[in-house]
């Protein structure tokens, strides 16, 4: 997991910026690449950890559900619609993995930098902004992201979890999925004091998440008033997206409705953290 | 020290660096930094004294370009915060009162992460790193974590962190603020170094020997304003006498003995454990109170400080 940083165009013919009167001013793409910086730092000293961790989760998933209930389901429903049941569930925990990174990348770590060890705050002393800081920490969130879903969709390949060679689009929308969980929650954790809204967001919205959104059954089978919940929720969009693709049964239409989704809610997420940074951390 | 030393100490030294003009900060509708007026020259050091809660960190903030201005004018470098903050801070240095290191990460880690945010190519933040790190005497800790180590070298990387953009300015506030009385006489050691070496300090403090150790130039804060300005020794002149004769007596309340004691002196304060009697000779007055049958349980001569101009002004003591 190497984590390099780009040098610097044409440094030997720029004067450094630590001479004294006006500096350089920083591209957008240093400062994005310098707050990566940090969080590449941190990985480099804790992936081991968080790896394991990250990718034990979908993989118990992947043997008890997909082959355990699998089994079951195969041999008494023929499988979903046809389908096979590992290959039902496998690219859906491809999408419901990245909601969990998304929530141990953008709560406790969160309010660690804004509360605890205020790494923010001595980002923004620098010539960093309330901007650089988010766009910065993203990237290195999505990094993660990749790695993970990457992990586990290797892993999930090998035990046959994946039926055409479409599944390799799972790991962008994968990532779109993550994002779109993780702009919105940095949001709400800039507004938190303590810990206790994220018992809240594990478990009233985190766990009923994952079990109604279509990841282990079609969310046909909910009571008609309950599907609409799944709609208005990322998780369902980016289930649907990765089962259309890894299936290869792709609706253009509804595939670009649910990407869609995925990416207002990662847009207005975003908006809305650079709004609850600054008020918390430039005030 | 090559860097930190070679401060480039031609051009104007009377040159102001820093200005504010009422400057004012507000917090719904609470007004914790109420119409300033001071400016800092090139080279000095630069203090505000006061106790907690009178606006100094407020102040240091808006200062840092980390904090908006809610009125008035405050220029760094000429610069307006609100429109060149980034290029305002790619020249200052800013020690906060909390330490915002990564104990996670190295000693050196935290300064590689952090030249990066000034644009230093990895190259020139590893040499600026060592020579910052033998500057405050961590070379050897070097390779290790932050956390293990005593607060007064947390702090001092703290500085060497902030030394990484070779700043112009460096903001302090309360830098010895939790250390024990050693580590304070290193890190003082360090700042009057970084000062001879050309940088220009502002620090905000509550020890008011920190302030007549350190400060060139200080004003005094009290409820978000400025209630008097000068050096520590031209504040001394003017807001107390040359020295003060401290008595305690075997008294819960010290008030009944100001009576006894008043007239001998030029003014007596009463603080909850003591009498401060201010008077240009304290033995002089000491035999006077021994003359007029007033007997004290001690009574101690000594030379006015910044407390007692602090006393004076505001009516109460510096630190609570």
């Amino acid at each position: 997991m190497a984590f390099s940083q780009p040098q610097p165009v044409a440094q030997a013919a720029a004067q450094s910026r630590a001479a004294h009167g006006t500096r350089e001013p920083l591209s957008r793409a240093e400062r994005t690449l310098a707050v990566f910086g940090y969080f590449a730092t941190v990985y480099k000293r804790t992936w081991r950890g968080s790896v394991i961790a990250r990718f034990l989760s979908p993989l118990f998933f992947m043997l008890s559900m997909g082959i355990g209930l699998g089994h079951l389901v195969n041999s008494r429903a023929g499988g979903v619609d046809g389908l096979p049941y590992l290959q039902f569930v496998v690219p859906a925990i491809v999408a419901t993995q990245t909601m969990w990174v998304a929530m141990g990348e953008s709560t406790y770590q969160v309010l660690g930098y804004i509360k605890w060890n205020m790494g923010y705050h001595a980002m923004l002393a620098s010539p960093m902004g309330v901007r650089d800081v988010l766009r910065g920490h993203f990237l290195a969130i999505a990094t993660q992201l990749v790695f993970a879903t990457s992990v586990f969709m290797v892993v999930a390949a090998l035990f046959g979890g994946f039926s055409s060679w479409g599944a390799l689009w799972c790991l962008p929308i994968a990532v779109l999925t993550g994002m779109a969980f993780v702009t919105p929650i940095f949001a709400f954790t800039a507004r938190q004091e303590g810990d206790d809204g994220f018992n809240i967001l594990f478990r009233w919205v985190m766990t009923p998440l994952m079990l109604f959104s279509g990841t282990f059954f079609p969310i046909a089978q909910l009571p008609g008033w309950m599907q609409p919940i799944a709609w208005v929720t990322p998780l369902w969009h980016g289930v649907e997206s990765c089962r259309m693709v890894s299936t290869g049964t792709v609706s253009w239409g509804l595939l670009a409705a649910h990407l869609a989704v995925l990416l207002a809610y990662a847009a207005v997420g975003w908006w809305l953290a650079e709004r609850s940074f600054a008020r918390r951390l430039v005030p | 020290m090559g860097r930190v030393s070679s401060y480039d100490q031609a051009g104007n030294d009377d040159a102001v660096l820093l200005r504010a003009t009422g400057l004012t900060k507000r917090f719904g509708d609470f007004t914790a930094v109420d119409s300033i007026d001071f400016a800092v020259r090139k080279g000095e050091c630069f203090g505000f004294l006061g106790p907690n809660g009178a606006g100094k960190s407020s102040t240091m903030r808006m200062v840092g370009c980390v904090s908006p201005v809610t009125s008035g004018e405050l220029r760094l470098f000429g610069l307006d915060p609100a429109t060149d903050g980034p290029a305002i801070r790619a020249r200052l240095g800013s020690c906060p009162q909390r330490d915002t290191l990564d104990e996670e990460l190295t000693v050196a880690e935290n300064l590689w992460v952090y030249g990066r945010y000034f644009g230093l190519s990895r190259k020139e933040v590893r040499s600026r790193a060592a020579e910052l790190l033998d500057f405050a005497q961590l070379s050897d800790r070097a390779g290790d974590r932050v956390e293990p180590l005593s607060g007064g070298m947390k702090r001092r990387l703290t500085i060497a962190r902030s030394l990484i953009n070779s700043p112009e300015v460096l903001l302090l506030d309360e830098p010895t603020t939790g250390l024990d009385p050693q580590a304070r006489h290193v890190l003082w050691d360090r700042l009057f170094r970084l000062k001879r070496s050309g940088v220009t300090l502002v620090l905000t403090t509550h020890y008011m020997d920190e302030a007549e150790q350190l400060c060139d130039r200080l004003v005094v804060m009290d409820h978000g304003r400025i209630v008097a300005e000068g050096s520590p020794r031209e504040l001394i002149e003017e807001y107390s006498t040359r020295e003060v004769l401290e008595l305690r007596f075997d008294a819960d309340d010290h008030k009944t003995y100001a009576e006894q004691v008043a007239g001998i002196g030029e003014r007596v304060e009463v603080l909850p454990d003591r009498l401060l009697v201010y008077t240009d000779n304290g033995d002089e007055a000491a035999a006077k109170v021994h003359a007029a049958g007033i007997e004290p349980l001690s009574s101690l001569v000594r030379r006015s400080t910044l407390e007692d101009v602090f006393l004076h002004l505001t009516g109460r003591s510096l630190v609570d």
